[in-house]
């Protein structure tokens, strides 16, 4: 394995280059990331041992203006398509958390031919009025970290969650926050679902659902409606997670998605 | 000096444990639980007498906004209030500060609404045109915070277009395409009513103003020295814009309380300022600094200048902060005798260099009574001393409505362009 790096990708011109995290080598797998915005995770340390790992960062996350060129779902999943036309993908495999996962699933059903398999991790995207989707912005720090883990005080969180020790790389972060949450919101803010059940149904591949048992922020509930609405789809609940297993339960998690993908 | 009585229209009542028992005063406090509407009507009758009120006593101007879900004013449809006051016989501006553009929809509704005040109140309208609040617009109406300013600039340039183009034409925006633009009426004021901008603090907010030539006013509850960076930036922004620097491009809302001497000022209205800040300024962080609301250069901005991107106006303590921290230190508030408030008062408006005074007389949980007081107070004894301020100047007010005839002086004939109303 080799160590992530970060290289700017051209996308188009209405957009700074896209951040994207890369690590490891072989056949490609590209994972989304959540509301918050980027983060390399242990899941992805896993991954890149034996496949090259691609991370995009969300459109608008560094500059929240670029979304005034994205009008709703069609232009994210564009935008994601032209990005893996730039890297030189032909057929993915995809992986989306949260937020991400929401994408995934929306790029997976409008490009239904050129998503491999596609993993789940506690996505949202839909919405039941007996079981609503938590609200992630109104919320103190610790309301979100509460949102995100089922133990926030669990020691594998508290090191994922370390803040830089420099004064100017904290506010950086604390910006960098701002902004991605700012670029998330503009998909899921003020009801995170913007018709994707009826969409579900035209995802073509291979589908694991992967849910904290735990999770707060979208209730394991929705797992099923997820398998509901892709045909074959398999879930898999992780005992002793929230919203974040592959943090909280990285070996579970990660040998999970790895037996899936196959690799 | 042009000076308006502002009122924020709240609910008066509110428990006095209420920012301990409940999350916000904006957005979520329960309705059901706090917001009984007999006890409303009897405010809506208070609010309308005291705006009467007002302008019997020569105020400038009557002002009014627009918020919504929020027990610290609930002026949900400001132009229906402003319509009661439009049909008196007064020669007083009526200040609508204003309509929250990106919550119109389609946003045309403004330029109707506003159309028809100009002309029922005779020219006399000031069209207010904010971005909104955060708890507005995404806590309330639910927009992504990232549409708000697009959505708001957006609506000026239709509403804009509506009152300077001839109807009917077609406009093709991003959020809103109407095949015939064509309002009917268009205002009395020619080619429209003063369109004044309010913001709190965002940058791209002042320099918005001086690309177009409009007044900006900086609306908080923070007083004129927390105040005094935000609008030296933005007298900077009009210099490079190479503007002049008359007062009148700029207003600033401040809590005001008169009473005959200091000591009776405190004993008359230091539970009310406590309220104020306990009750009306008791919003949660997340709520004022949701994340995209901001542009990424205004985030770095206000946490680089004051160590965070919410909603200012909050204290730490509110009941145990005492009169002088008030009025004294913080200066939150400008309260005392009226020599004193006279003299606070110049100190704030040279200070920020404002024309626009948006005057607040009635704080949270003060009656109908005691708001009277501080009205007739304010009317008697304050406002004939600061309405010469930047006279001896010169300086003209180029954004008050034409028919908003009140005090006005014969203007310079270099800057003849404030015309009588017929």
């Amino acid at each position: 394995m080799n160590a992530m790096t970060i290289k700017p990708v051209e996308v188009a011109a209405a957009f700074e280059p896209n951040p994207v995290m890369m690590a490891g080598s072989g056949a490609p797998v590209v994972y989304l990331h959540g509301v918050f915005g980027p983060e390399w995770n242990g899941l992805l340390d896993d991954l890149a041992e034996r496949r090259r790992v691609i991370a995009p960062a969300t459109v608008g996350a560094d500059e929240p203006d670029e979304l005034k060129s994205i009008d709703g779902i069609l232009d994210l999943v564009l935008y994601y398509d032209t990005l893996f036309d730039r890297l030189g993908l032909e057929k993915v495999d995809l992986i989306g958390h949260s937020f991400g996962g929401m994408a995934a699933a929306e790029y997976a059903a409008v490009f239904s031919h050129r998503v491999g398999k596609l993993v789940l991790i506690d996505p949202l995207g839909l919405w039941r009025d007996d079981k609503p989707v938590a609200d992630h912005l109104y919320q103190t720090p610790a309301g979100q970290q509460a949102l995100l883990y089922a133990d926030p005080a669990q020691a594998e969180v508290v090191a994922a969650n370390a803040p830089p020790e420099d004064a100017d790389a904290k506010v950086t972060a604390a910006v960098r926050r701002m902004t991605a949450t700012a670029a998330s919101a503009h998909f899921l803010w003020p009801i995170p679902d913007r018709g994707l059940k009826k969409r579900l149904p035209r995802i073509k591949a291979p589908t694991l659902i992967v849910w904290g048992e735990e999770d707060r922020f979208a209730s394991p509930a929705y797992a099923q409606d997820f398998a509901a609405g892709i045909a074959g789809a398999k879930v898999r609940i992780i005992a002793g997670a929230g919203h974040t297993p592959q943090v909280e339960q990285r070996a579970e998690t990660s040998r999970a998605v790895l037996d899936f993908l196959g690799s | 000096m042009k000076t308006i009585w502002f009122h924020m229209q709240g609910y008066r009542d509110l428990p006095d444990d209420f920012h301990t028992r409940y999350e916000s005063v904006w957005v979520t406090p329960p309705n059901d639980e706090l917001c009984d509407s007999a006890q409303v009507s009897k405010y809506l009758r208070w609010n309308v007498e005291e705006l009467e009120l007002a302008d019997d006593l020569g105020f400038d101007g009557l002002g009014l906004n627009e918020h919504h879900q929020n027990a610290y004013g609930f002026p949900v449809a400001p132009n229906l209030i402003a319509s009661i006051l439009a049909r008196r016989q007064s020669d007083a501006a009526i200040v609508v500060l204003g309509n929250t553009l990106p919550l119109y929809n389609p946003p045309i509704r403004v330029a109707e609404e506003f159309g028809l005040l100009d002309c029922l109140s005779g020219g006399r309208l000031v069209a207010g045109f904010p971005v909104g609040s955060p708890m507005d617009t995404v806590g309330c109406y639910g927009l992504p915070p990232t549409e708000v300013r697009p959505r708001w600039l957006e609506a000026h340039d239709l509403i804009t277009q509506s009152w300077t183009r001839p109807g009917p034409f077609a406009f093709n925006g991003r959020f809103t395409k109407l095949r015939y633009v064509n309002p009917w009426p268009k205002p009395l004021q020619k080619p429209h009513p003063p369109i004044w901008l309010a913001g709190g603090g965002s940058v791209e907010t002042w320099k918005f103003a001086t690309d177009h030539d409009y007044t900006y006013s900086y609306l908080s509850f923070t007083g004129y020295q927390a105040a005094a960076g935000m609008m030296q930036a933005y007298w900077d922004q009009v210099e490079k814009a190479g503007l002049d620097d008359n007062p009148y491009r700029a207003g600033f809302a401040q809590a005001v309380v008169v009473a005959d001497t200091d000591a009776q000022a405190e004993k008359l209205y230091l539970r009310h300022i406590q309220n104020l800040y306990a009750k009306s300024m008791h919003i949660p962080p997340y709520m004022g600094g949701v994340p995209g609301f901001m542009s990424k250069a205004s985030v770095k901005y206000n946490i680089a200048k004051r160590g965070s991107a919410g909603f200012g106006g909050s204290v730490p303590n509110p009941y145990e902060t005492d009169w002088n921290t008030y009025t004294r230190v913080n200066k939150q508030v400008i309260g005392g005798s009226p020599d004193t408030v006279v003299e606070e008062l110049e100190n704030a408006i040279r200070t920020l260099r404002i024309g626009h005074l948006m005057v607040i007389l009635q704080l949270q949980s003060m009656d109908r009574e005691l708001t009277e007081y501080n009205t007739r107070l304010f009317a008697e004894k304050v406002l004939p001393r600061i309405r010469p301020i930047w006279e001896k100047e010169g300086y003209v007010d180029h954004w008050w409505p034409n028919g908003a005839t009140r005090h006005a002086r014969k203007a310079p004939t270099a800057h003849a362009e404030v015309e009588p109303a017929e």
